[in-house]
């Protein structure tokens, strides 16, 4: 970041502050900087680590389901050290303790790790520079929707330590299952749970008004709508998904707090026996209506998850193969009806609740008709590769390998969106697979392939390709044998809420085989694991020590940010940027190279 | 570095970013209210039956205090067209109307929250009392010749407090009987006084939320309302004195900011106007 430091100083004096311009400290520049870089750098770190953490809970829970019982090796001691012999005794994960660790895993992956990173740090960092923006619309509230989503990530990590741990009631948070508290412990795992998500709500509700209002506003002279490229599309229907869909989840949690903490019935129906004891409780309230709620979030959230790995994608591809995407138009036009219809389908996620045939038709429909989109976006990458001069590269064969896993992860949904089918899928491994294989090898891939893609405009040195591509072929190869063979126990109805891994019903019936997989699952991921340390080592070591790049635009990409200095000093440009034409002009018949940036006149 | 159009409007908009910003806002706060109104309609639909209307009491219809809030809804109603006054007294360049009518805002907004903590007060010391024989009465309660106040939860009573401090009768001051549709009944005798033993009762509570999903939605929603009127009537009176400093330095931005302060102030209005009737009359 040296290189371009005095670019930062010239162009940062800021008229309106009225003060002498005076080098930064360390706080206001790191910690409560308003620079949407900055701001995009804090998510992608802290993400990144929540990721990290959220992946070793899942590897304890994954060594707990294909050795039931057995001390956890390495950090099994640590675990009852930390946690306390209750909690983990003699390094055991008891059953308590898994289902902790498995409502924290997902809480922790979708809104800590993957939002974070896709639309906090990706989103932060790239959408105003691809618009030609000086920075976002509302800088304070960037900041703000950063500390806010750091706050709520602390609660998260402290609710381990509270008296009877994290919260435990899977990352939906079912009640009346999630409301039976003790009255003598009213601040519990829980209860940490809902004011955190409160925080986390509150951060995505500034930073996707910021997002929204940056595009509307802040795009540069001849930026018009379809000139923009397609990942900041992607960020534009997602920053509308998070915007409208949260609320709910918000009314939902204030709910569930009010039932937990003042003894209100909003999700408690009457007659509600625990324990063989009836509930003290008014009753008359609705568990149905949490499930609602939450799903009316839930649903929308998947394409939060995914809409801007597509923009990633897109954008990696395009510039990968030399070619323009083919079909923008309609990648933009199925993004805006895949936003449109992630609003009318969540009920699909709650067909085995038994609230009615004809309820389950109406959302059945509407999710086969939302797969319609999702397959038009796919396919028109797929058809841009065809007679692209393809770099294979370790960004761009992550974005490859993307287009593969998210249609098997997209594919293997269709049986889910059948009331049929689904009641004799849903509550088996099979989901785990499928939604897996969309959000970790579809997903993580294009996160993979955004930070290989845009690390040299990020510090101004390229990522080691030799230990990329080690990174790469390990994660692909290991990704599918975890996720794979959870469609074999799905089929076979292993359910996926048994603590013991399906021990239980070992010699009743039920195929020895598929308990083995557990073993097969337990021994790839710890392969997996294994294989991000080339990634962190890369990451690291390329940061001091990566080949310098020798120009702004190393990957000769057309796209605005690349116009900018290398890395972009604070305020981005240092002339005003203008679009000249649509984003991705590679291999124009006529042009001088086989790229015409963006902002290039002729 | 300076951000575009912070307060003049980007030409092909037409709007400056608050106004977009403020917009996108309230449209994510229509879903939160929403979301709320949406869990009362379904909380009623779907109740057992005898639940809701419960068949020993004409409850919970009527049970709030329908011409202190239709006061209160004029109340807003005032604060919101001051709000408007004071945005155009800026627009004719006449400071000293803009911060009147500010101030009457503002004054509009703890008046309302007063008014609500006067009701709010009247809820917790009212409860509703089922009897062995069947029979259910409300009204207020005195224990130990103490009515119990909101400000001190430590007044609140249950069956097994009552047990655990040994008292043996309360008095109620039981509310006029009232129609299948809450109204008072015609010519029901006004206020009258009765002593209840204590272990003729099968449960007690006041009138919050652990009673009813009725008070949990009427709590929930009135309470989360009263946090925004609060907030904005916070940010109006600091636009209306610290704030107004901007007059000086950059009026076009000033009248921005009133402008975006008073769609906030309308959408906290337009709420109220939705609760009303949803929540005091249907």
């Amino acid at each position: 970041m040296q290189s371009t430091a005095s670019h930062a100083h010239t162009s940062a004096t800021d008229s309106s502050h009225g003060h002498e311009h005076h080098e930064p400290g360390f706080f206001s520049k790191y910690i409560f900087s308003t620079d949407h870089k900055v701001i995009g750098i804090q998510y992608g770190v802290s993400s990144l680590l929540f990721l990290l953490f959220g992946f070793f809970l899942m590897l304890v829970m994954r060594f707990q389901l294909a050795y039931p019982g057995r001390a956890v090796p390495l950090v099994g001691p640590l675990l009852e050290f930390v946690l306390g012999e209750d909690m983990a005794k003699g390094g055991i994960v008891g059953g308590d303790l898994y289902n902790s660790f498995g409502a924290m895993h997902g809480t922790i992956m979708v809104f800590l790790a993957i939002v974070p990173v896709l639309f906090g740090a990706f989103g932060n960092y790239v959408t105003p520079l691809q618009i030609g923006a000086p920075d976002m619309a509302f800088p304070r509230l960037n900041m703000a929707s950063f500390h806010c989503y750091f706050l709520g990530g602390v609660v998260m990590f402290a609710s381990f330590f509270t008296p009877g741990g994290a919260a435990r009631s899977g990352w939906t948070s079912y009640s009346p299952l999630a409301s039976i508290t003790d009255p003598t412990n009213l601040f519990d795992g829980q209860t940490y749970w809902l004011m955190g998500m409160v925080l986390l709500i509150t951060s995505s509700l500034l930073g996707s008004v910021n997002f929204i209002a940056t595009i509307i506003q802040l795009r540069c002279r001849g930026m018009s709508w379809m000139r923009m490229p397609f990942f900041v599309w992607a960020q534009f229907v997602t920053g509308f998904l998070l915007l409208l869909a949260f609320p709910p989840l918000e009314a939902a949690g204030l709910m569930q707090l009010m039932d937990n903490l003042f003894g209100s019935s909003f999700f408690l129906p009457q007659g509600l026996v625990v324990g063989g004891t009836p509930l003290q409780v008014s009753g008359g309230g609705s568990p149905l209506l949490w499930q609602h709620l939450f799903w009316f979030l839930g649903h929308p959230e998947v394409y939060v998850l995914i809409l801007p790995a597509i923009g990633i994608v897109a954008e990696v591809i395009s510039n990968n193969i030399r070619k323009p995407l083919w079909g923008y138009k309609s990648m933009v036009y199925a993004a805006m009806s895949i936003g449109f219809l992630s609003f009318i389908v969540w009920a699909h996620h709650m067909y085995l609740t038994g609230m009615g045939t004809k309820v389950a038709t109406f959302f059945q429909t509407t999710t086969m008709m939302i797969s319609i989109p999702s397959v038009i976006i796919l396919t028109a990458l797929f058809i841009s590769l065809w007679g692209g001069s393809i770099r294979f590269n370790s960004a761009s064969l992550f974005a490859l390998s993307f287009l593969p896993m998210f249609g098997i992860g997209g594919l293997t949904g269709l049986p889910l969106g059948f009331n049929a089918s689904d009641i004799f899928l849903h509550d088996s491994y099979y989901v785990i697979g499928h939604f897996h294989y969309v959000v970790a090898p579809g997903t993580m891939f294009a996160v993979f392939a955004g930070i290989y893609y845009w690390f040299p405009k990020i510090t101004g040195r390229h990522m080691n390709e030799v230990l990329g591509k080690l990174h790469w072929a390990g994660s692909l190869f290991f990704m599918n044998c975890v996720f794979a063979p959870m469609f074999i126990q799905g089929f076979k109805g292993m359910s996926r809420r048994m603590s013991d891994g399906g021990t239980t019903y070992f010699g009743q019936g039920v195929d020895p085989g598929i308990l083995k997989l557990n073993n097969m699952i337990l021994w790839s991921a710890v392969g997996l694991g294994i294989c991000q340390i080339p990634f962190i080592i890369n990451f690291f070591s390329s940061i001091f020590a990566g080949k310098r790049v020798t120009s702004d635009n190393p990957w000769q990409a057309t796209t605005l940010e690349w116009a900018t200095p290398t890395p972009p000093p604070h305020g981005n440009f240092l002339q005003e940027p203008v679009a000249y034409r649509g984003p991705y002009e590679y291999s124009v018949p006529g042009a001088k190279s086989d790229f015409t940036p963006q902002g290039d006149k002729n | 570095m300076e951000i575009p159009y912070t307060y003049k409007a980007r030409p092909d908009t037409g709007l400056y970013n608050a106004k977009v910003g403020i917009w996108l806002f309230l449209a994510s706060e229509i879903m939160l209210f929403g979301a709320l109104f949406s869990a009362y309609i379904l909380l009623r639909v779907s109740a057992p039956l005898g639940f809701w209307p419960d068949v020993a009491l004409a409850w919970p219809r009527g049970l709030l205090n329908i011409p202190i809030g239709t006061f209160n809804t004029a109340v807003l109603i005032t604060s919101s067209v001051t709000v408007v006054l004071a945005w155009a007294a800026l627009k004719m360049n006449n400071f000293a109307r803009f911060r009147v009518y500010m101030v009457i805002t503002v004054l509009c907004a703890f008046a309302f929250l007063g008014i609500k903590s006067f009701e709010y007060n009247d809820k917790f010391s009212h409860y509703v009392i089922r009897l062995q024989d069947g029979k259910a009465l409300t009204g207020h309660i005195e224990v130990d010749g103490k009515h119990p106040r909101f400000w001190n939860f430590s007044d609140q009573w249950s069956l097994a407090k009552l047990a655990d401090k040994k008292v043996t009768k309360i008095k109620v001051e039981v509310d006029p009987e009232r129609d299948i549709n809450g109204h008072p009944k015609k010519g029901a005798s006004h206020h009258h006084e009765v002593e209840v033993a204590v272990s003729d009762i099968v449960s007690l509570g006041s009138y919050t939320p652990a009673t009813h999903p009725f008070f949990a939605v009427y709590f929930l929603i009135t309470a989360l309302h009263g946090l925004h009127v609060l907030g904005g009537a916070l940010v109006l009176g600091y636009f209306a004195f610290p704030g107004a400093k901007m007059w000086k330095s950059n009026p076009e931005q000033f009248i921005n900011r009133i402008e975006v302060g008073g769609l906030f102030w309308h959408f906290v209005d337009l709420v109220w106007i939705f609760l009303f009737p949803v929540v005091y009359l249907l």
